[in-house]
This record gives structure tokens, C-alpha cells and sequence, in this order.
């Protein structure tokens, strides 16, 4: 029986590359897949591209290419990547450079493009309930694209594959696709496909990253952390695995979360192939660090391609400081209100004042039920931080002077604030903010280029 | 007794949306988190962050229920001022709900 044996090389762009190295030198793989563009690195490499047009491609392509490629080619294993980001021309250019400085002659690198939609934004489509944005606003509009694209480009006969926005499970459904010929309306092997590749797409969370909880979820050598591979049959059931001698889990548990990672309705689960239905999969443990996946079924996929939409956000000003000691959550208070006054006159869009260690990340009725918390006991060392938002559509640099304005005043805590502060950092930074959308099918084209070493 | 006890949770991003799948470590305790996890205290515990009830999800087959938060346009992931922009502590704090002691279930 013909299977895949496909690993997860990455779950996002600044993962490790180590775990990914091991997988491309003992995992026999067939594929290797790179998942590495977050919702908003897109529009952030599209900014990148404009100010220089053999950029927009994921800055960490090099060294993870460097890592993988000699084992990759030795064993015949073929990479899937949407590093492309922005460029995927460019970054295969670059693979090309690099693969024939590692004297890896004749290997052949596709890139896949046609996500890039901006020029169609009178056809975008509203998604759910959120608004689309004012079209002077936006800045960057890519198309989820789905497995067939990748398949298309498999079909080319290329050892490599990168890509730009694609939906992360489809990266790995692409490579079954194209390995197994399956019908494109089989909506439940599509659906359990799908599974296998949400499964994978976050590679560590699989195996016991994202997980650890001592005492309740321990995870043996989480330090030397294993990504997971899948041995995929024909029916799209899988052996979930990791190699031997690696750190980590991969048992019923951290299967469950992950499974449930990002998704909201379990039975639509919406990918450019298919509406996924989790809720009909089952989960066997087979030995230890070894799990069986089948049962994931599905329904017809959606009519439009969902948008990822990169839209002006304005300056982004966040500064810290500390107190410990006797009287920490006194001084810290006192810098606060010091710092709401002061910062009055820059009137940003939308501020924050957080105590870390007192209601920074839960809010101040932190404990649940509204019940008294455990401990009232003062803790010894708080965090001041200050985040706030600076916009003016007509006039950008104002908004950044003022953000910079932000950072100042907390520095100046320091000699003009309460006794002790300590440890300042700050940064001010151009936000893009990203809405969904959708798009008509027929609106996008996808082209494959095929490079190859000389 | 509090929720970690007997369950463990993940939490997931996408846009304004936060998921929160809880997973009871035994499928005899499935039913209780049915029965105490409700939209109701669900949505009341993170109502301060909300801009509609909470969405549950039933899936017993995983022995698991997912919730689903819908937050503020300017909380989303990518312009949350928060530090904690993902929302990605949340399946702690949905964890020390505390479990009532005498549940007929």
C-alpha cells in the first residue's frame, strides 16, 4: 500500500531549525513542509518588497535552507515552504543561489504565485460579520490559496516548493493531492486530509510544545523538542509520529489540543479545499509517541478564497518600567497616574496602563466568579507598562512623533518619577492591521515557475 | 476544586476570535464539564473583553467542549495594545473556574 511520509519542519517564522534538520537527515521523508507566515508577516513583506524589490521573502529562507538542503537532497525528500511570503520569485532565486553554493546541481525550485489580489479589491467581499475596510485604507490583499495550487506545482517536478499565502493545512493536503491523484469533490478524504495537516502545520505543538503544565502535563526533555512526521495512507488515515532519542510527547492529549488549535466550529472547519468536520475523528495510541488519526470527514468546500487584507494602523508606542520592593505597587500606581496626565496632550487613538503582576493580562477582576482573590498579599516586584496607539490618516509623521512623545516620558520616570524605577525599554513601531475578506474564485490565476541549478 | 484539576485547554487565535478547547484528562469527567461549563459562567468570567456571548461546542468524541470568544475589532491579534495580544493565557484563566463540589451529575 502506497503511503506519504511527510514531516512538519516549522510552525512559524522564527521557530528552530535544529528539530527540522533531524527530521530531513533520519525521517526518510517523502516531504518536509515549512509553515512559517503568520497572518500579519505577509502584509509586513509586501511593505518589504515595495522598498526593495528582491526582498519580501521570509528573512530566515537562508538559514533554514542552508540546514535542510543537502539532507533533503540526498534523500529525495521535497520541501514545501509558503516562505515565499511577499516574493516568491525572489526567494526561489535565492534557493537557486544557495543550493548551487552547496554544489547541489540540477535541483529544481517552483514558485507559486498568484495570492497577491490587491488589484482585484473592488471584487473583495465582506467575511462574516466584519466590515470590509475603507479602500483608501488598505495596503495588501492576499488570497488564502489552497492544495490544488501546491499540487500544480509538485506536478512540475520540483524539489522545492515556495509559495506566498496559502492555508497552512494545505500545504500538507497539496502534497497528498498530488501523490495520490484523489478526486477534488472526495469531501470526506479531503476533510480527513485536512486533519492531518492542521495536525501537523504548528509542527512542535504536536509533540509536547505549547503543552507543558508541571505537575498536571509534563513533557519529558521539552529542551530537545522532536517536530512530528505522519505516515499518511491512500484513505488519508495517519500514523502520527516523532523520531526516536527526540524530547517531547505526542500522546491523546497533546493530539486533542491540537486538533482544536484556531478552530472554531469543529464540524466547519473552512480551508480553500474543503468545510473539515473534526468532530467525527477518533484518535488511537498506538505505542508510545506513536498515534493513529482517522475518521476526520467533510463537505463541500467554500465558493470563495478568504482574504488576508493589510490595513493602516498607525504607530504602535509601548514602554516598561519597574518597581520591587517595599512599596512596589504604591510607586508603580503613582507612576501610572503620573504618566496619564503627562501623556494627556498626545491624545492617542487608544491607550493602555498595566501593572504587571497585579491585572495586566487577566484585568483586575482576575479572579474568577468575581470571588476575593486567594492571596492579598502585595507582590514585590511590578511592571508598569504603557502601549497606546497614535493615528493621523493626514498627517503619518505627527502620529510617529507623537508615539516617540510616549516613549519619552516613560524614560523620563527615571529622574522625574517615584523612587526605584528601574529597567526602561521602549519601542515605537508602523502598525498593519489585518481584516479578513473574501474573494471570487475566478478572480484569482495561480502560475507555477519552474528554476533550476545549473 | 478548580477546572485544572480535571481538565487541560488550549487557546487559538484567528482575527477578533479566541478559541478555548477544555479536554477532560478522563472521559467519565466529560459530562461534568458539559454540565458546570456553561455559556452562561463561561461568557461571564471574560464578559469585561466580549462583545457577544461566548459559542460552545460539544465534541464528544474527543471528550472535549470548545469555546469560542468574540473580542473587540480593537483588540484583534494584530492591534491588541495587550501584552498578551493572542489571548494565548486565556486557557488558563478559563482553567481556575472553580468546580462546584456537589454536582448531581
Amino acid at each position: 500500500m502506497r503511503t506519504v511520509r511527510i514531516g512538519a519542519g516549522a510552525g512559524f517564522a522564527s521557530d528552530r531549525i535544529d528539530p527540522a534538520v533531524d527530521l530531513a537527515q533520519r525521517g526518510q521523508l517523502d516531504y518536509l513542509v515549512f509553515e512559517c507566515l503568520a497572518e500579519r508577516t505577509i502584509a509586513l513583506s509586501q511593505l518589504r518588497k515595495r522598498q526593495n524589490p528582491a526582498l519580501g521573502y521570509d528573512p530566515m529562507l537562508e538559514p533554514r535552507m542552508r540546514a535542510v538542503l543537502p539532507a533533503c537532497r540526498k534523500h529525495g525528500t521535497r520541501i514545501l515552504s509558503n516562505m515565499g511570503a511577499a516574493n516568491p520569485r525572489a526567494a526561489a532565486q535565492r534557493t537557486i543561489e544557495i543550493a548551487q553554493q552547496l554544489g547541489l546541481r540540477g535541483l529544481r525550485v517552483a514558485c507559486l504565485e498568484g495570492d497577491d489580489v490587491l488589484a482585484h479589491a473592488p471584487s473583495f467581499l465582506p467575511f462574516d460579520d466584519e466590515p470590509l475596510p475603507d479602500s483608501t485604507q488598505i495596503l495588501t490583499a492576499n488570497a488564502y490559496l489552497g492544495a490544488d495550487a501546491i499540487a500544480q506545482a509538485l506536478a512540475t517536478g520540483a524539489d522545492v516548493v515556495l509559495t506566498g499565502r496559502v492555508a497552512d493545512p494545505s500545504l500538507f493536503v497539496g502534497a497528498f493531492l498530488h501523490t495520490f491523484s484523489w478526486s477534488q469533490q472526495d469531501w470526506n478524504r479531503l476533510g480527513q486530509a485536512t486533519a492531518v495537516g492542521h495536525l501537523l502545520e504548528c509542527a512542535g505543538q504536536l509533540t509536547g510544545g505549547y503543552f507543558a503544565d508541571p505537575g498536571f502535563k509534563d513533557v519529558p526533555h521539552l529542551e530537545r523538542l522532536g517536530f512530528p512526521l505522519a505516515q499518511v495512507s491512500e484513505d488519508a488515515s495517519a500514523q502520527l509520529s516523532k523520531l526516536p532519542g527526540t524530547g517531547g510527547v505526542l500522546d491523546l492529549q497533546t493530539c486533542r489540543e491540537q486538533i482544536l488549535y484556531e478552530v472554531m466550529d469543529p464540524s466547519a472547519y473552512l480551508t480553500p479545499d474543503v468545510a473539515a468536520d473534526f468532530t467525527t475523528l477518533r484518535f488511537t495510541q498506538q505505542e508510545q509517541d506513536r498515534v493513529h488519526v482517522c475518521g476526520a470527514t467533510g463537505r463541500p468546500r467554500p465558493d470563495h478564497y478568504k482574504l488576508s487584507i493589510g490595513v493602516e494602523d498607525g504607530y504602535l508606542a509601548e514602554a516598561q518600567i519597574s518597581y520591587a520592593g517595599p512599596g512596589a505597587l504604591a510607586r508603580a500606581r503613582l507612576a501610572s497616574s503620573i504618566l496619564r496626565s503627562r501623556l494627556e496632550h498626545l491624545h492617542p487613538e487608544q491607550l493602555r496602563l498595566d501593572l504587571h503582576g497585579v491585572q495586566a493580562i487577566f484585568g483586575e477582576s482576575a479572579s474568577p466568579d468575581g470571588t476575593p482573590a486567594a492571596s492579598t498579599a502585595e507582590p514585590s516586584e511590578i511592571r508598569l507598562r504603557a502601549a497606546a496607539r497614535f493615528r493621523d490618516p493626514a498627517h503619518p509623521a505627527l502620529a510617529e512623533q507623537r508615539a516617540a512623545e510616549l516613549t519619552r516620558e516613560v524614560e523620563s520616570l527615571y529622574l522625574n518619577g517615584p523612587a526605584g524605577g528601574c529597567g526602561i525599554t521602549s519601542s515605537v513601531r508602523h502598525n498593519i492591521a489585518i481584516v479578513p475578506g473574501l474573494i471570487p474564485r475566478d478572480c484569482v490565476r495561480t502560475t507555477v515557475i519552474l528554476l533550476e541549478v545549473p | 476544586m478548580i477546572l485544572r484539576q480535571i481538565a487541560h485547554a488550549r487557546a487559538g487565535d484567528k482575527g477578533r476570535l479566541v478559541n478555548i478547547s477544555v479536554i477532560a484528562y478522563l472521559a467519565q469527567d466529560y459530562p461534568l464539564l458539559v454540565h458546570q461549563l456553561t455559556v452562561e459562567r463561561v461568557t461571564a468570567l471574560f464578559a469585561a473583553d466580549l462583545t457577544q456571548s461566548v459559542t460552545r461546542y460539544c465534541i464528544p468524541g474527543l471528550q472535549a467542549l470548545n469555546f469560542v470568544l468574540h473580542r473587540r475589532p480593537e483588540d484583534s491579534v494584530t492591534r491588541s495594545l495587550r501584552i498578551d495580544a493572542h489571548g494565548k493565557s486565556l486557557s488558563f484563566r478559563l482553567l481556575s473556574l472553580p468546580l462546584h463540589p456537589a454536582d448531581p451529575e
